[in-house]
């Protein structure tokens, strides 16, 4: 009977979780400089294209978003499901070309930067690649118009094998 | 003598932790942000001609219908062989009649940073004076259009990346435009191989809408 007596009697054993903060606030560490934060909530669904020239954008503070793709659930119900074009965190409702308004958002943005980094504002274009490019050539047309010359198709980096890439 | 410091009680560090740890997975995204960074050609000014003559030969028309299709120079073409077919076009190697013109040209490079350059860093070469026109239908979806632009900038970048590991035995994209030679070494790259991709107007190609 002794040689089993070891197993009851002596109550539950506690794990020492004195160093659980410690992993914790690593966790928490290693978050906070490997994320950015969240700005903007993007109204429209964009699926941007593969390819596999695609570069890093540099420095964040000089980027602002245009978004194209068709909207999100929600949205859809206000706006109808044609393809609406989401300037930072606000949806162009405007008919036909924007002009007026990416304009504006142009110089808005560019209000934003220091003297030396004006004429260095990139766009970043997240665009869905179903969306027909009528409407990728008016913004164009309208950034060109508003100065903004400087652009970033956003895209994923697509990696292709050896044997097509020759 | 000595009174003892009463000591915290630590076990709901783990709690204020695990809250913060929350917040920051909640209100942070990883996604960094990646693509092709290209340059819009500017408006031009009201009393410019527009109409500026350039050598046919000189000119490489892509074209990029409503259904997807590739025409380059007059054939239809597969996505994939468009980077050959521009690297062609930008050096032009058998000097053929119908590709663009070379130019004999002479760029600085900084002083001594190639032995395959003279002493005083001059390339002297022919360096092509070709452009080519990416033109696109309104219909065109634009998955399609960046594939294209993709493959042309791909075709540009190749070059450099084969110019610079040739004289500098760098790739070109490893120049740390901090570095002010290496910067000059970019700088001199990017006039020996042009990025010459004009985008025409926005019209419609390929029948009706």
């Amino acid at each position: 009977m002794s040689k089993f007596r070891k197993k009851g009697g002596k109550g539950l054993q506690t794990i020492n979780t004195s160093s659980l903060p410690d992993i914790v606030f690593m966790l928490l560490f290693f978050f906070m400089v490997a994320t950015t934060m969240r700005e903007t909530e993007v109204q429209v669904k964009v699926k941007v294209p593969e390819a596999t020239e695609v570069k890093k954008l540099e420095k964040k503070s000089l980027v602002s978003y245009i978004y194209i793709g068709r909207p999100v659930a929600n949205v859809a119900r206000m706006y109808g499901s044609e393809p609406l074009i989401q300037l930072n965190d606000k949806l162009v409702s405007d008919e036909g070309i924007p002009y007026a308004t990416i304009q504006d958002f142009v110089l808005f943005e560019r209000e934003k930067l220091t003297e030396a980094d004006k004429n260095k504002m990139v766009m970043s274009m997240r665009i869905d690649e179903n969306i027909s490019m009528g409407k990728v050539d008016d913004v164009k047309q309208a950034l060109r118009r508003a100065k903004s010359l400087i652009i970033n198709y956003s895209a994923r980096k697509e990696y292709r094998d050896q044997g097509r890439q020759r | 003598m000595a009174r003892s410091t009463p000591e915290v009680n630590g076990g709901s560090l783990a709690d204020i932790a695990f809250l913060l740890l929350i917040f920051f997975l909640v209100t942070t995204t990883m996604d960094t942000d990646t693509g092709i960074t290209r340059l819009l050609p500017p408006e031009p000014e009201e009393d410019q001609i527009t109409d500026v003559k350039v050598n046919k030969r000189n000119v490489l028309v892509v074209l990029l219908n409503r259904s997807d299709l590739l025409m380059v120079g007059g054939e239809v073409m597969d996505r994939l062989a468009l980077k050959d077919k521009t690297m062609e076009f930008f050096t032009n190697p058998l000097n053929k009649d119908n590709l663009p013109v070379m130019e004999e040209t002479e760029i600085q490079f900084p002083p001594g940073s190639s032995s395959l350059l003279t002493p005083d860093g001059m390339w002297r070469g022919k360096v092509s004076k070709g452009v080519i026109s990416l033109q696109n239908d309104r219909t065109t979806t634009y998955g399609a259009y960046l594939q294209v632009q993709n493959e042309l900038v791909a075709a540009v970048n190749t070059l450099r990346n084969d110019f610079c590991r040739l004289y500098f035995d760098k790739e070109y994209d490893e120049l740390n435009t901090a570095n002010p030679i290496e910067e000059e070494i970019q700088a001199g790259i990017r006039k020996r191989y042009k990025m010459n991709i004009s985008e025409s107007d926005p019209k419609t190609i390929g029948g009706r809408n």
